[in-house]
C-alpha cells in the first residue's frame, strides 16, 4: 500500500511514461472533503479484456519481467477508494490512450494523506523521454490555482534529470504553492 | 516570498549557470538512477530522491544527474538506488531511506567510500538475463 496518495498518482502517472505517451495530463482538484485526480494519456492504451484484468493484483503484462505475477499499481488505487468511500474510474482504448479519474474522501479515516505535491512533481516532470505533461492544479479552499507545462520549463531549465535544475524546479513549485 | 514567474525562474537558472561557470568543478558526472516503481514508491523512493536532491544542494555538487526508472527486479530491496561515480564502481545499495541517501552523497561520492552493508551487487536475475 502507498503511504500517501501523492505517492499513488506518482505510480499511475509512471504507467503513462511506460505507455509512451506524447501528452499527459493530470488535474489535481481539491477541496475542504475531497481530491479528484484525473489523469489523461494518449500512449499505447490497453483493449477491453486488458483493462479488466489490470485491476486484479496477480496481473501484469508480462513484459518486462516475465516470471512475476503481480500489478499492483491500479489494486492499490482501487483498495484504497473502496475502502474509504472514494471513487475511480478508468477507460481506455487500445492504441490512444488512457483516462483514469478518482476521488478520494479525504474526511475518511483511513484515506492516507495527500502527501508532497512538490516533490511528486518533481518525478513527474524529470522522468526520461520526450512527453509533454500538463498539470492543473486547484485547491478550492486556498483559493489556489495554476497549471504547469513540462515543454516551458524544458526551455527555461534545460535538462531536467540535472540536479542543479531540479532544486530550481522545487523552489519554482514551491511558490506556485504559496496562498495567493 | 511572491510566486515565481517563468521569466524569474530563467533569470535564477543563467545566475547558477554563470556560478557553475566560475567554479572550478573537475567535471565530475555522477549519474544516479532511482527504482521508481509500484515497489520503489511503496518503500520510499520518493522520499530517497528528495534526500538525495538536498544533500547535493548541500554540498553543492554540479555535475549530478537523477534519472528514474521502473521497476528495475529488486522489489525485495526497495528503495534502489543505482549511482554510478567517478573513480567508483557502478553500485546498486538497497534499502534506501533518507538517512543513508545523504550517507550515499557523503561517503560514496564526495568520500569515494563504499557503504557495504546497503550495496546489492547485482540486478535481479530475471533482470539480468533479459540483458544477456
Amino acid at each position: 500500500m502507498h503511504y500517501s496518495l501523492c505517492d499513488m498518482v506518482l505510480d499511475l502517472f509512471q504507467n503513462s511514461v511506460e505507455a509512451n505517451s506524447k501528452t499527459i495530463t493530470l488535474d489535481f482538484i481539491q477541496d475542504k472533503s475531497f481530491l479528484e485526480v484525473n489523469l489523461t494519456d494518449d500512449g499505447k492504451g490497453m483493449d477491453e479484456s486488458t483493462l479488466d484484468r489490470v485491476k486484479d493484483p496477480f496481473y501484469t503484462d508480462g513484459i518486462k519481467h516475465k516470471n512475476r505475477r503481480v500489478g499492483l499499481g491500479i489494486p492499490f488505487l482501487i483498495q484504497t477508494t473502496e475502502m474509504t468511500d472514494g471513487s475511480f474510474h478508468l477507460k481506455s482504448v487500445l492504441g490512444e490512450g488512457t483516462a483514469l479519474s478518482a476521488t478520494f474522501n479525504l474526511n475518511h479515516w483511513d484515506t492516507p494523506p495527500i502527501g508532497g505535491i512538490t516533490d511528486l512533481l518533481i518525478s513527474c516532470l524529470s522522468f526520461d523521454g520526450e512527453y509533454e505533461f500538463i498539470f492543473n492544479r486547484e485547491d478550492r479552499e486556498r483559493k489556489l490555482s495554476y497549471t504547469i507545462t513540462r515543454s516551458e520549463l524544458l526551455d527555461v531549465l534545460g535538462d531536467l534529470t540535472l540536479v542543479t535544475n531540479m532544486i530550481l524546479l522545487k523552489e519554482f513549485i514551491e511558490s506556485q504553492e504559496l496562498d495567493n | 516570498m511572491a510566486k515565481m514567474t517563468l521569466a524569474q525562474l530563467k533569470a535564477l537558472r543563467d545566475d547558477k549557470k554563470k556560478e557553475i561557470n566560475r567554479r572550478d568543478t573537475d567535471a565530475h558526472d555522477v549519474t544516479i538512477i532511482v527504482g521508481m516503481g509500484t515497489c520503489g514508491i511503496a518503500a520510499g523512493a520518493k522520499d530517497a530522491m528528495s534526500a538525495l536532491i538536498d544533500e547535493i544542494k548541500e554540498h553543492e555538487l554540479d555535475n549530478v544527474t537523477i534519472k528514474q526508472t521502473g521497476c528495475m527486479g529488486l522489489c525485495h530491496s526497495e528503495p534502489t538506488v543505482d549511482i554510478k561515480a567517478p573513480g567508483m564502481p557502478q553500485t546498486i545499495y538497497g534499502n534506501v531511506d533518507g538517512d543513508i541517501a545523504r550517507e550515499i552523497i557523503v561517503k560514496h561520492v564526495i568520500g569515494k567510500e563504499l557503504i557495504s552493508k546497503y550495496v546489492l551487487d547485482r540486478p535481479a536475475s530475471d533482470i539480468m538475463k533479459e540483458q544477456n
